[in-house]
């Protein structure tokens, strides 16, 4: 599909470094969206601050690039003033899950009609490769220099317990599953959360001996796990190995909904 | 038309701003606002307008602007430690030239201070709280009438010059009740709508002000907090750009001043002046009322900010200005800087108004 009307073509190339997987994950979102037949006047970006918020400012539709980690909050304003319009965001983990983590359970818990999409890159990007709420223990970062001793947080667990609708979790590598995961979302009333487990070279890939994407690449193939697999490991008692990138469906159901038009 | 209703402070703030048309309202619990908040809530889903109690007041003021890039009228009311809370997102605002209203109902401070008793200690807060350069225009009701009637011209403002507006009121003005009429319909003086075939967003007009560009109307208008050019891209490295958007984002409101600043002049040929806004002023006109044959002038700035700084120039016989406040001098220090006269600042914490008979003693020491 050609959504080429869709880009701000006169403010590329972007900001994103080679190798990045943001680009991907925006090249998913867009296919998605146009696969729903919506016209870009039917369609608001928002984004908080970080590598991934940046998304938007290339996406010609209307767009609210805001203040880090509120885009939720600002989402909610604009989803419940006007429920015509089709609201996405863009977020990244320390955005969504770190000083954005209060808005986020509490737009999970109101289900409100929004698609969230979350590029986990397991870092803070932007700012130059810090540790995050989603960097794993013992992983390396500019302020985790001995490794990350805390536990991180697995974000969609967390928006399936605090209520969202529809939940699922695609890496850049499986960018089918992860396009029809988009358009699911879009489709699911309520609150959409997908999360895309993704490469950032320049700041977790340096830190971690991992610069080269196709390596990144090959640990997304190597190392993914269908949920319904992990599940049914769980449920005979053996173990899923802990470096494991659970993918998949994680919940799609019908819990009541704010925000939606009629 | 008018009809006369007995209402109390936050009400009337409530019910002016559904006469100007606010159909949004998102905000967080605080003493001594929550009325505000509680009366919208029982008011707007009859309207067709929405309330939202958010998280905190963070999300409160980014719920209200993002609603506001809808087109419609958005508000928020609070106390100090939700202002506090909300500058990051007030800079936003300004930043990118979001209409909205920010209702102060101030108490005691710093920190949880005094939630229950009144206060004027975020007169500096509203004017400089974000990071930044940036202007913004802050009204002073003194009485339940004025709540009203500011509450209407707080959106019109908004609207009018695309800056988030704040309603500095008080837990006195908040909480007390009074007589007011209320009218049949307010002026409503609406944000200017982008419409010109290939305007930028962000091109000023001759007033400074850019056309405002909905969302949803086919502008595809790109909304940053980062420095942008006319067309709303990001350009964070170019000293140009940004000093000429800073310098707009100030210069269309300070260089309207004469336009925005209401104020009232009581005794013009006094030599001794009080300068007062918000509930201090009852106690000043209550100075002015027992001691007639005194002569004090009395200036009553009804929108601090911007200031005017002419305004004291009309009282040419002054010797003295006093300025009561219910904090340590926060706007006098403003006043110093523009007249040549003494200034003595009346601070008064704790919650009480100052006294009629104790303003008389410190003008009649200044006779
Ligand atoms: C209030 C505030 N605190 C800190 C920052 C600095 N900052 C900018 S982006 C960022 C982290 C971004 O990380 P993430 O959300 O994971 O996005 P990424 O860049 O990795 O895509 C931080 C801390 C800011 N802009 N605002
Ligand atoms: S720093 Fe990382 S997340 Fe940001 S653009 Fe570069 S690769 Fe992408």
């Amino acid at each position: 599909m050609n959504f080429l009307e869709w880009y701000r073509v006169d403010r590329l190339p972007s900001i994103f470094c080679a190798g990045c997987g943001i680009g991907t994950v925006i090249n998913c979102t867009l296919s998605a969206v146009t696969s729903m037949g919506w016209r870009r006047n039917d369609v608001v970006f928002l984004s908080g601050i970080g590598c991934s918020s940046r998304a938007p400012g290339y996406i010609r539709t209307d767009s609210l690039h805001t203040t880090h980690g509120r885009a939720l909050a600002f989402a909610t304003g604009v989803k419940l003033a006007e429920p015509r319009l089709n609201v996405i965001l863009f977020t990244g983990d320390g955005d969504l899950a770190a000083i954005g983590g209060n808005h986020f359970i509490h737009a999970c818990r109101r289900n409100i009609d929004l698609t969230v999409v979350c590029v986990n890159n397991y870092i803070y990007g932007m700012t130059g490769g810090q540790g995050s709420p989603t960097t794993p223990v013992g992983a390396r970062s500019s302020t985790t220099p001995y490794g990350s001793t805390e536990t991180p947080f697995d974000l969609s667990e967390l928006a399936m317990a605090a209520g969202a609708n529809y939940v699922s979790r695609w890496t850049p590598y499986h960018t089918k599953e992860l396009t029809a995961a988009v358009k699911a979302g879009l489709e699911t009333p309520g609150l959409s959360f997908i999360e895309v487990m993704t490469q950032c070279p320049t700041g977790y890939g340096r830190a971690n001996r991992l610069r080269d994407v196709k390596e990144f690449m090959e640990i997304f193939r190597m190392r993914s796990m269908l949920k319904q697999k992990a599940d049914r490991l769980l449920k005979e008692g053996k173990p899923v190995p802990p470096d494991a990138i659970v993918i998949g469906e994680f919940v799609r159901r019908s819990r009541p909904v704010m925000g939606r038009r009629g | 038309m008018t009809m006369r209703r007995f209402l109390q402070g936050n009400i009337a703030c409530a019910e002016g701003a559904i006469a100007a048309g606010c159909r949004f309202f998102a905000g967080y619990p605080i003493t001594p606002s929550t009325e505000v908040a509680e009366h919208m809530a029982e008011r707007l889903p009859k309207m067709g307008g929405t309330f939202i109690q958010m998280e905190d007041e963070i999300a409160s003021i980014a719920a209200v602007i993002g609603a506001s890039w809808t087109g419609k009228r958005a508000m928020t009311a609070t106390s100090g430690p939700g202002l506090s809370l909300m500058m990051e997102n007030i800079g936003y605002a300004a930043m990118t030239e979001t209409p909205c209203v920010i209702v102060d109902i101030q108490r005691g401070g710093p920190s949880t201070g005094q939630p229950t008793m009144a206060s004027q200690g975020d007169m500096l807060q509203a004017r400089f709280g974000s990071h930044g350069d940036y202007s913004i225009i802050a009204l002073s009701p003194s009485g339940v009438q004025e709540m009203y009637e500011m509450t209407v011209h707080a959106f019109n403002m908004a609207d009018r010059y695309r800056i988030p507006v704040f309603l500095m009121a008080d837990e006195i003005v908040g909480h007390m009740r009074e007589p007011m009429e209320v009218p049949d319909s307010v002026l409503i003086i609406q944000r200017r709508l982008l419409e010109e075939e290939g305007r930028k967003p962000f091109e000023p007009r001759e007033d400074l002000v850019p056309d405002f560009p909905l969302f949803g109307h086919g502008h595809f208008v790109h909304v940053t907090g980062l420095t942008h050019d006319e067309r709303g891209y990001p350009s964070t490295s170019n000293p140009e750009v940004h000093e000429r958007l800073v310098k707009r984002l100030v210069q269309k409101v300070e260089g309207a001043r004469r336009e925005i600043a209401m104020f009232d002049v009581v005794n013009p040929d006094a030599e001794v002046v009080f300068v007062s806004y918000g509930a201090p002023s009852r106690s000043v006109q209550q100075v002015l009322h027992d001691f007639p044959g005194e002569g004090f002038g009395h200036l009553r700035l009804k929108t601090p900010w911007p200031f005017p700084e002419w305004a004291p120039g009309r009282f040419e016989n002054a010797k003295t200005f006093i300025f009561p406040e219910l904090n340590m001098g926060q706007m006098a220090r403003e006043l110093e800087r523009h007249v040549d006269q003494p200034v003595i600042s009346v601070p008064k914490l704790g919650g009480a108004l100052h006294s009629p008979e104790e303003l008389a003693k410190v003008a009649m020491e200044e006779r």
